[in-house]
């Protein structure tokens, strides 16, 4: 498993070039070649979510994918939302609603909610659940992850639009 | 402005999590692990992995030096030595996933390729699987000559067999406890470097410094000559950072080879190398009066420990028959623990150790008492419940080596008031409605007591910095708990800043001079006192500096915001900053705070569930924790634990299980096979955080809040299936049986 092919991925708008082996996967290549260690290894099964990025906009478990696939693919991490100093409305969210405690799999569950709130604006709790029960937290028993959610939901559908009574 | 100090890194992938340190020139081990239960090694072959593409070296027990890894927590006198285990197997595999060998290559693809090129040939021996059976001589032992059983305890208090004699009616049970872990999202990991004559590791956040100390001596290195660095840990739970074998084997790798070693263990090598826990059989009996009050309990318990005793040695067992008799009046007591070895991953602490397993044991019998007595539950225990005019009470045990005072409380006023605020008696009369529906839905109650801020000592230290910033250190380490952010709180308010003016600076072995860990829900209550201690003594300082220079009396000075202004002279002011660049030797202070004894917290689980008759699964529709932290320095931090406890107990109680065949293969290799819940199991949790009895232990009068939302799950929810099903007494095991709740509802 020596023949590496050579592959261009843009990562936060910014394109990178690797020789990556066919088998390596998409997690490594973003974490180990270009440095994007914001997004987390948590069980290389598919089953955790931890890893989820978003490929070509759409979330998916970046250890399930090989970095040969996502050639020529925009791919957005957890660094492309907001920075230490400049976090994103999502993120200032969960740290105010205390839906992070080790924060492992904190990116994994902001990569997924972007998604999931670009495509459901308006979302049910139910809704909610369902999408959050896609990847796994063992610190903080998920109430306050969908608390966030919930909050940021709400708070982006009033953003959309004036608010009654909003005359400026 | 976020709600932690580490929240704006972790959220923006800032974090410094260890699989995120690569280091130049670095090379990556590969663990390779037994495949077999119990066999004896007749030869590692290492030819072909030696020559395979990328690898630099191949090491077996051969090459090791004879030592074994080490004990922890002492709680007994006895040597645990001749059980205690090697970091590679020598002569002898006894559990599936044992490290044999370890392979170091330039890269993890190529490390993990030739590892599966070693060859171990094995004679396969019968594998010992059950500890009752094990306990006896007879039949296979782990360890010939020794037998399997690691070791016995027995304590208690008042004559036992008097009160039996007496009784008017006992009631006796056989309980157990299935096989969980802590299973953080981060596995485990190790960097380790040899760099300028020194040894640096990164990876080993809970105890660095018990750590380093243990490297030292297995390393014939002198402690100074050893650093481990602070790295951002996903999830701790007990597992975490205890000295396993790797623990020895990178940094041994890192000596030798003079390269960087990195070693990220994966998920399917977690599930099987990394301690197991819980894993308990009781037999348990109680003497009643003919008031329903308890005269005497007798606990005996056989702990499988799995194959080897770690760091832990019999921690969990003796916290088992320590606090077994919890928040009750029990006048006389005997607990028995056989500590029995099994070819099963070893086993060590999971959040409330010894504590979930002994509350579900006992609340598992009053259930059952309650039953055969035709008293209702939560009457039976208010009989006995200690009442607050009885503490403190000398318990006439010991509990981690301590003497066990159980200082102050109210546990029967928190057991009215919780069920008040959940809506108890509603959630009940909902339960019977729904069930005369024909639908299965019950009620459970639970009442348990915890321990906490287990001494001897830890070290606090707060300085001033020249830019004006506060500067934190101390023995706890950050495990994604918010230590950070709750020092940073305590020094904050002690001078007058915002907690995001404060760093905090933990877990480095050169920054903090020494230090005891987290663990035992011990941080916020030694290491947070010790902070106080010296936040306060720094502020003293600073005051009287502010004075001189601004040639005031300290009383008219007051601290606000980045500094001391003069009372009623705006313009005489002086900034932290200003104050620590103009003493020559800065302004800190170091205080140890010491304590011989812990804090007993107390709560109160509330649980109601739906049987589905069909699948036999079972789903918690309501869930309440009512809880006595003394004191919370931030209540949101109190209740992401007790919410986050509490999935993990209530997914002990339902779901997680490491299962293994008759021959001693684990079932629970993946996380698709070990059950964790998602936010489709959790449900909604309610809280109530009470601040009635500050602990007197502490000068915060704070009760640790780490395991409490786990420790009441089983019994609480064994309560609600067996009403829900209209068959009390009947959930004798954790996780609940799907296949038996089926058959029964």
């Amino acid at each position: 498993m020596t023949e590496r092919e050579r592959i261009a991925i843009t990562v936060n708008g910014t394109e990178h070039e690797v020789d990556v082996e066919p088998r390596r996967t998409l997690v490594d290549v973003l974490r180990h070649d270009f440095g994007y260690t914001g997004t987390h290894v948590g069980c290389e099964q598919g089953v955790c979510g931890a890893c989820t990025v978003l490929l070509d906009g759409e979330p998916v478990r970046s250890c399930l994918v090989f970095g040969v696939q996502a050639g020529g693919a925009d791919v957005r991490t957890v660094e492309g939302l907001g920075d230490q100093e400049h976090l994103s409305p999502l993120q200032e969210i969960f740290s105010s609603a205390h839906a992070l405690q080790c924060g492992f799999c904190t990116p994994g569950f902001l990569m997924l909610v972007t998604a999931f709130l670009r495509d459901h604006p308006s979302p049910s709790d139910a809704e909610i659940r369902e999408a959050v029960a896609s990847n796994l937290c063992r610190c903080t028993g998920y109430q306050n992850i969908l608390r966030a959610v919930r909050q940021a939901a709400d708070g982006a559908a009033v953003s959309d639009g004036p608010a009654a009574g909003d005359v400026s | 402005m976020t709600l932690r100090v580490e929240d704006a890194r972790l959220l923006s992938g800032r974090g410094h999590f260890v699989d995120d340190v690569d280091l130049p020139g670095q090379l990556w081990a590969r663990v390779v692990r037994s495949q077999m239960a119990h066999a004896i090694v007749r030869e590692v072959d290492t030819t072909d992995a030696t020559a395979a593409a990328g690898v630099r070296a191949v090491l077996t027990a051969s090459d090791l030096p004879d030592l074994v890894l080490p004990v922890r927590t002492r709680v007994i006198q006895e040597s645990l030595e001749a059980f205690q285990q090697a970091p590679l197997a020598r002569d002898r595999v006894r559990y599936v996933g044992e490290p044999v060998a370890v392979v170091v290559a330039d890269d993890p693809y190529a490390a993990e390729d030739a590892a599966e090129l070693v060859g171990v040939h094995y004679d396969e021996l019968e594998p010992v699987l059950d500890a009752r059976e094990a306990s006896s001589l007879d039949g296979p032992a782990l360890f010939p000559g020794r037998g399997n059983i690691a070791a016995e305890l027995e304590m208690g208090y008042g004559d036992v067999d008097e009160a039996f004699a007496r009784a008017t009616h006992v009631t006796r049970a056989e309980l157990s406890v299935g096989r969980h872990s802590g299973v953080p999202m981060e596995t485990r990991g190790l960097v380790a470097a040899w760099t300028d004559g020194r040894l640096e590791v990164w990876g080993t956040t809970k105890v660095p410094h018990f750590n380093r100390r243990v490297l030292a001596d297995l390393l014939d290195l002198p402690v100074e000559r050893i650093r481990l660095h602070a790295t951002d840990a996903g999830g701790g739970f007990g597992v975490r950072g205890e000295f396993y074998p790797e623990d020895y084997l990178i940094p041994y790798l890192a000596t030798m080879t003079r390269h960087p070693v990195k070693w990220i263990e994966d998920r399917s090598e977690h599930l099987v190398a990394t301690n197991h826990s819980r894993h308990q059989a009781h037999l348990i009996e109680a003497a009643f009066d003919r008031e329903f009050g308890l005269l005497a309990l007798v606990d005996e318990l056989w702990h499988d420990n799995g194959a080897y005793i770690r760091t832990h040695g019999v921690i969990v067992p003796d916290l088992t028959l320590s606090m077994l008799p919890g928040p009750y009046r029990v006048p006389a007591y005997r607990g028995t623990a056989h500590v029995v070895l099994t070819n099963r991953t070893p086993c060590g602490t999971y959040r409330g150790p010894g504590r979930y397993e002994g509350t579900f044991v006992r609340e598992r019998l009053l259930d059952i008492a309650a039953t055969e007595l035709g008293v209702d539950p939560v009457e039976l225990r208010r009989r006995n419940l200690l009442t607050p005019g009885e503490l403190p009470l000398h318990r006439g045990l010991s509990a981690i080596g301590t003497e066990m005072t159980i200082d102050a409380g109210d546990v029967p006023g928190l057991l009215d008031r919780t069920m008040a605020e959940a809506g108890f008696d509603a959630w009940r009369a909902e339960a019977e409605d729904l069930r005369s529906g024909g639908r299965p839905v019950g009620v459970g109650a639970a009442v348990f007591m915890e321990k906490s801020g287990l001494g001897p000592h830890e070290h606090g230290g707060v300085d001033l910095l020249p830019s004006g910033a506060i500067r934190v250190t101390a023995g706890s380490t950050s495990l994604g708990q918010g230590v950070e952010t709750v020092l940073a709180t305590i020094a904050a308010e002690r001078l007058g800043v915002l907690p995001q003016d404060v760093t905090v600076v933990l877990g480095d072995t050169d920054l903090v001079p020494d230090g005891v860990g987290s663990w035992a829900s011990r941080s916020t209550v030694v290491a947070g006192s010790a902070v106080a201690a010296a936040a306060e003594r720094v502020a003293t300082l600073a005051r009287e500096a502010a004075a001189d220079a601004l040639e005031v009396d300290p009383a008219d000075l007051r601290m606000s915001g980045e500094g001391f202004g003069a009372a009623g002279y705006p313009q005489r002011r002086i900034s932290f900053g200003e104050l620590a660049s103009h003493a020559s030797e800065g302004i800190g202070a170091r205080e140890t705070f010491e304590v011989d004894r812990m804090t007993y917290p107390y709560g109160i689980h509330l649980a109601q569930v739906e049987v589905d008759p069909d699948s036999g699964g079972v789903r918690v529709l309501r869930y309440f924790i009512g809880y006595e932290v003394g004191r919370a320095i931030l209540r949101d931090l109190v209740e992401g634990q007790l919410v986050g406890g509490a999935a993990q107990g209530i997914a002990g109680a339902l779901l997680e299980e490491f299962r293994f065949d008759e021959g001693g293969q684990p079932l629970a290799t993946t996380m698709a096979d070990y059950l964790m819940p998602t936010a489709a199991e959790v449900p909604s949790i309610g809280v109530l955080i009470s601040e009635d009895w500050p602990a007197d232990s502490n000068p915060l009068g704070v009760r640790g809040a780490g395991e409490g939302g786990a420790t009441g799950c089983g019994a609480a929810i064994a309560a609600a299936v067996d009403d829900a099903i209209e068959r009390p007494g009947w959930v004798r095991s954790l996780p609940v049986s799907l296949e038996h709740v089926r058959t029964e509802a």
